[in-house]
């Protein structure tokens, strides 16, 4: 008998308004308990293509196909009752009920009301895949990791077969990305299909059968895991050979530009998110600051950028270049800081948030470093929309106009809009948090020559990453934070993944008090 | 082969709603036209069965509520200028997505501001002259009208306060002061005489108004209080929608009005001093509401009361958020409300009540469905499948 596919797409085609075409004839097959992973750089296609197996959006052209039989999905309920679930990369669950009570939501009436049969279905899932699940745990009180195990096993409890994941390990430490992995593993024996989208190639090819990659709407291929490489898949991804060997020039004419003295930062509640921490920025190296998520870095930042108050004794002091005078940075405000004439650039982890205006387009997000500029009470919109159309053409923008929100273009290309501004203001020293966080690799390396490129300019460089193998390929110097503390400086170019790793999670030179702090907490 | 749940659909639906993301102009005109085409057809069918009247007859009515006079021409442009200076008023606190509904106060206080300078400087009081009462009251109905909005403004900026609430609060605060001064003014008629217009010492000091040779309205002793001054506030109000247009897309005050409503956090990023922004910005919505008071009660009325204010601080959000916080496309929105208005009453009285104004009310109710609901296909698309595909699901 021939093999029947799980799922099979036929010339899927979806496009968006009649310039954006975000699937073009796509045509493959996720077989039966198999780990299929999608791959393609950001705005490739993979979300919509899932999206409508799940029934969020419905495709223009082609047929979709479950076990053989061609299928209409409508609406997500369609998708359920089809065993398709889908996991999205924002959790959709209710905070203030437990878990059980999450599970139970939208389920039959006779269903809701049946605690006791519940909680001995989600036992039999939970003991069956491996899955630890506390039933009557709020969500609120739910770390990442829990909340996720949460939304897999109630997709699981409603007869999901075909599970789509999307960018699952973006928020996982290693040791739950392992976990994860494992229950995958046991999910895919027992005969499901597991369909994940995920940027990061190694996690690709721990888990993963088969990989189907998309670029740019279209289907490429599927290539057995075990016959592919990182850089096999880069390449197909990308439709060209990629490098992909960080550049780390040499560093030249080192200069003091940045000097942090005794920093101490409280949060609302009065603990230390900063604790008394000295170091310095020079010019012409980029320098890397390492911690678990949560240790100070984005205060860190924050506080130099002029948005975060800092305890008395706290100095950041600014040396100007050319002048070679001292400012004081602390208690001073954005624009007073910018009135001092130090150039800052700045790459927030929040992007949309707070880096860019989602609903503002190109031009009027350009605008934002610029507008104050001349004396006239109007502005000027004509050097930002020439830096727009610079900035898409340099950079590759993906977007159908200068004139679209940034929030409607793809996580990659709204980061190039952000750091294409903030590398235009010629800074002086230049911060990126998490700056390829969600970015395809080749985004990512765009974000890497960009930085070299500031730092061969002589700009001070200082890059909060949480990847360490690129941290180590980066960075001149790297800079570990654990628990607000300053625990160590290590040199990028002899550093090891292991120092680093220690670095981050054990506090050394503080004797005993450091022993008893418990770092889980603030993971 | 594994059996598969039933689903309930195994065909394709008749159509599916998808998402326009380039319309042009031309052609969302055309869906704005005919959706109050089709609310007219159904007003009409309304009519008919409820009443048995000619709908025809019905809609001349409403018509001439606003053009079958030169005069009543006239007043709808006076009520259009005046309900448009209360939206420009609203709309950069609404850009700065600070809700303030609280218009209808902040009017009051102005009108209120003005009526006090002409009254304690004017006939009854000082004797001033009109040159240096009117400079005076311009100032008043400024000055109070930008105290009523920025209060609010604090509060919300340095403690976080709800402006929804705050600002709709104030509202009730202005009616009462303007009731006990409607109180201590009237003799006891609770009616504020027009000021300045006594009939033998006529100096009309403070009013706001042309030369009597550009506004003929306005002739010494033959004065018809109500239509004078038509002219003078609809030129004020159309210069403000220019200025508040460039303001907001211009300038760089309007830009920072813009990214602080977008997001706080951003603003602060940029170095935007988030607090002084509110303040400032209601501070301008504050003054351009005092200016609206003033064109009511320096400009039209010479008077005031609790309903001086007309209910316009509320229909203006209406005529705002229609017109998507566009200056222009508010005189629009603006005309269409008052001439809904104006038609209403006609009819009312054209009718014998037999379409009495709750009815007329319904009728204007249905239109501005019809207008609000038609945003949806000017949004989204329906795309039929055809059915040569749905058939061949069938078999």
């Amino acid at each position: 008998m021939e093999k029947i596919p799980a799922v099979r797409f036929e010339h899927i085609t979806k496009a968006f308004g009649s310039k954006v075409v975000a699937n073009k004839d796509v045509t493959m097959d996720i077989e039966k308990g198999e780990i299929m992973a999608l791959l393609g750089e950001n705005g490739s296609g993979k979300t919509t293509l899932m999206n409508m197996l799940s029934g969020i959006y419905r495709q223009d052209e082609g047929q979709i196909y479950i076990n053989g039989e061609e299928v209409h999905i409508n609406s997500p309920k369609d998708a359920y009752d089809l065993g398709v679930g889908m996991i999205h990369q924002h959790f959709k669950l209710v905070d203030l009920f437990n878990a059980a009570e999450n599970i139970a939501l939208g389920m039959d009436k006779k269903v809701t009301g049946n605690a006791k049969k519940i909680e001995k279905d989600v036992r039999e899932i939970c003991d069956r895949y491996g899955f630890e699940l506390d039933l009557k745990k709020k969500v609120y009180n739910m770390s990442v990791s829990e909340k996720q195990v949460l939304e897999i096993v109630k997709t699981l409890y409603r007869g999901a077969s075909i599970l789509i994941l999307d960018e699952p390990t973006a928020v996982l430490t290693p040791q739950e990305t392992d976990k994860l992995f494992s229950v995958l593993r046991n999910m895919k024996a027992d005969g499901k299909s597991i369909i994940i989208i995920t940027h990061k190639l190694n996690e690709v090819l721990a888990i993963s059968d088969r990989v189907a990659i998309l670029r740019k709407g279209e289907y490429i291929d599927t290539v057995l895991t075990k016959e592919a490489s990182v850089q096999s898949l880069t390449d197909m991804m990308v439709g060209a050979k990629v490098e992909l060997d960080i550049e780390r020039p040499d560093v030249k004419h080192k200069t003091r530009r940045l000097s942090i003295n005794h920093l101490t930062i409280l949060d609302k509640y009065g603990v230390k998110v900063i604790d008394d921490v000295s170091l310095d920025a020079y010019s012409g190296e980029i320098l890397g600051i390492a911690g678990i998520s949560g240790s100070g870095q984005k205060q860190l930042l924050e506080a130099v950028a002029g948005l975060q108050p800092a305890e008395k004794d706290s100095s950041i002091k600014y040396i100007d270049p050319e002048t070679r005078e001292e400012s004081q940075l602390i208690g001073k405000s954005v624009s007073e800081i910018k009135k001092l004439g130090v150039s800052l650039a700045f790459v927030p982890e929040d992007r949309l948030g707070m880096g860019l205006v989602g609903n503002m387009d190109m031009t009027d997000n350009m605008m934002l470093r610029s507008y104050k500029n001349g004396h006239n009470i109007f502005t000027d919109r004509k050097t930002p929309h020439d830096l727009a159309e610079k900035v898409k053409e340099e950079l590759e923008v993906v977007t159908p106009g200068i004139s679209t929100p940034v929030r409607k273009l793809s996580g990659g290309n709204v980061q190039k809009v952000l750091v294409g501004r903030e590398i235009a203001t010629e800074p002086t020293v230049m911060m990126a948090a998490y700056a390829v966080r969600g970015l395809d690799i080749n985004t990512s390396y765009t974000i890497y020559r960009l930085l070299n490129e500031q730092k061969k300019k002589g700009v001070a460089v200082i890059y909060v990453g949480e990847d360490l193998d690129v941290l180590l390929a980066l960075c001149d110097r790297i800079a570990v934070l654990c628990g607000g503390r300053l625990n160590g400086i290590l040199d990028g170019r002899t550093a090891t993944k292991e120092e680093v790793g220690y670095l981050m999670t054990k506090l050394i030179d503080y004797g005993q008090e450091a022993e008893t702090y418990d770092y889980h907490e603030e993971a | 082969m594994t059996i598969m749940k039933k689903h309930k659909s195994e065909r394709d639906p008749l159509f599916h709603v998808v998402r326009r993301t380039d319309i042009s102009f031309g052609k969302a005109m055309l869906i704005r036209v005919l959706a109050v085409l089709a609310a007219l057809v159904l007003c009409g069918i309304i009519i008919v069965l409820i009443t048995g009247e000619n709908p025809f007859e019905m809609y001349k009515y409403m018509f001439d509520g606003s053009f079958k006079t030169p005069r009543k021409f006239w007043a709808m442009l006076q009520d259009l200028a005046l309900l448009l200076c209360v939206a420009l008023a609203l709309t950069p606190a609404f850009k700065m997505r600070f809700w303030n509904i609280g218009g209808e106060g902040q009017v009051l206080m102005g009108g209120l501001g003005a009526l006090i300078t002409m009254k304690l400087l004017g006939d009854d009081g000082a004797h001033l002259p009109h040159a240096v009462i009117l400079p005076l009251t311009i100032l008043a109905a400024i000055v109070f009208g930008a105290i009523w909005g920025v209060i609010p403004a604090i509060f919300k900026a340095f403690w976080n306060t709800n402006e929804t609430l705050f600002t709709l609060m104030m509202n009730y605060i202005a009616i009462q002061i303007v009731l006990y001064f409607q109180f201590i003014w009237s003799g006891g008629s609770n009616t504020i005489p027009i000021v300045n217009a006594g009939r033998e010492t006529s100096t009309y000091a403070g009013w706001l108004r042309l030369p009597a040779e550009i506004d003929p309205s306005f002739t010494g002793s033959t004065v018809v209080p109500s239509s004078s001054g038509f002219l003078l506030n609809i030129i004020i109000v159309a210069v403000l929608t220019v200025a508040v247009f460039f303001y907001l897309r211009n300038s760089k005050q309007g830009y920072e009005i813009s990214v602080v409503g977008e997001s706080e956090n951003t603003a602060r990023y940029i170095g935007i001093n988030v607090k002084k922004v509110i303040i400032r910005t209601m501070i301008i919505s504050g003054i351009l509401c005092g200016i609206a008071g003033l064109l009511i009660v320096a400009g039209t009325d010479h008077t005031i009361d609790t309903n001086s204010a007309r209910g316009y601080g509320f229909t203006a959000i209406l005529v705002s958020w229609l017109a998507k916080f566009n200056p222009f496309y508010m005189i629009l929105t603006s005309f269409l409300i008052v001439f809904l208005q104006k038609g209403s009453i006609e009819l009312a009285s054209k009718t014998n009540n037999i379409i009495n104004s709750n009815f007329a009310e319904v009728l204007i109710a249905i239109i501005i469905f019809f207008i609000i609901g038609c945003e949806f296909f000017i949004n989204y698309k329906i795309m039929f499948n055809p059915r040569k595909k749905r058939k061949e699901a069938e078999a």
